[in-house]
C-alpha cells in the first residue's frame, strides 16, 4: 500500500516537474520585443502581434550583421 | 573617455554582450567592437531601423513618451539598442543574458562617451600612503 502510494506520488512530482520544464523552454523560445519609455514604462510585444511580427525581422537583421551570417 | 574604449571597457565588463556599436545623431558610426567596417555599417542601418519601426509601431512622434531602449528576444541571441540625446548604442548578446545587467553596461558606455563622471573618485586619507605620493612626498 506504501509502495503504492509512494509510487503515485512519484509519478505526480514527475508530471508537474515536466510540466513546468516544458512550459520554461516553450517561453524561452518564443521571440519578443520589450520596449522601454522616457517615464519607465514597458511594453512587451510578442511573437504572432502584429508589431512584433514587423519588428522581429528586423532584430534578426541586427543579429545577422553583427554576426556576419 | 573615447568612444571605443567606452566600448571596449564594456565587451570586457560583460561576457555576456558578443558586440557592439556605437552611432551618432546623424546615424554615422562612431566605434565598434566589430573588426570589420562594413559589418558594423550595416549592423548600425539595421539598429537604426529597428529603432525607427519601434517608433512608428508605438504612434511616432505623437507618443506620449520617448522612446529610450528596447530589447528584442530570439532564440539565437538578443538585441539591445539604448539612446541618449546625442548617441544610440547597440549590443548583440548571448541568448538569454541578464537583462537589466546588460542595459546598465550600456547605459553606463553612453554615459562614459558623453563624458559624465560617474562617480568621484574617492580621495586618500590624510596620512595614508597614498595621500603622501599625491603630495609628492616620500
Amino acid at each position: 500500500m506504501a509502495r503504492r502510494k509512494a509510487l503515485t506520488a512519484l509519478v505526480l512530482v514527475g508530471s508537474i516537474v515536466g510540466a513546468v520544464a516544458w512550459r520554461r523552454r516553450s517561453a524561452h523560445r518564443r521571440e519578443r520585443v520589450d520596449l522601454y519609455f522616457e517615464d519607465g514604462s514597458m511594453v512587451s510585444l510578442e511573437q504572432g502581434s502584429l508589431e512584433a511580427d514587423r519588428l522581429l525581422p528586423l532584430a534578426h537583421d541586427v543579429l545577422d550583421a553583427a554576426r556576419g551570417s | 573617455m573615447e568612444a571605443a574604449q567606452a566600448l571596449a571597457d564594456l565587451t570586457e565588463i560583460s561576457s555576456q554582450i558578443e558586440s557592439a556599436i556605437l552611432v551618432d545623431a546623424q546615424g554615422a558610426v562612431v566605434a565598434s567592437t566589430l573588426g570589420d567596417p562594413a559589418r558594423a555599417e550595416a549592423m548600425a542601418r539595421a539598429a537604426r531601423e529597428l529603432l525607427g519601426a519601434a517608433e512608428r509601431a508605438m504612434g511616432g512622434a505623437e507618443s506620449r513618451e520617448r522612446l529610450v531602449q528596447l530589447q528584442s528576444a530570439t532564440p539565437d541571441g538578443c538585441v539591445f539598442v539604448v539612446r541618449d540625446e546625442e548617441r544610440v548604442v547597440a549590443a548583440v548578446t548571448v541568448p538569454q543574458p541578464t537583462v537589466g545587467l546588460v542595459f546598465y553596461d550600456l547605459k553606463t558606455c553612453l554615459r562614459h562617451v558623453a563624458g559624465e563622471e560617474l562617480a568621484p573618485k574617492p580621495k586618500a586619507r590624510a596620512g595614508s600612503k597614498k595621500a603622501a605620493s599625491e603630495n609628492g612626498q616620500a
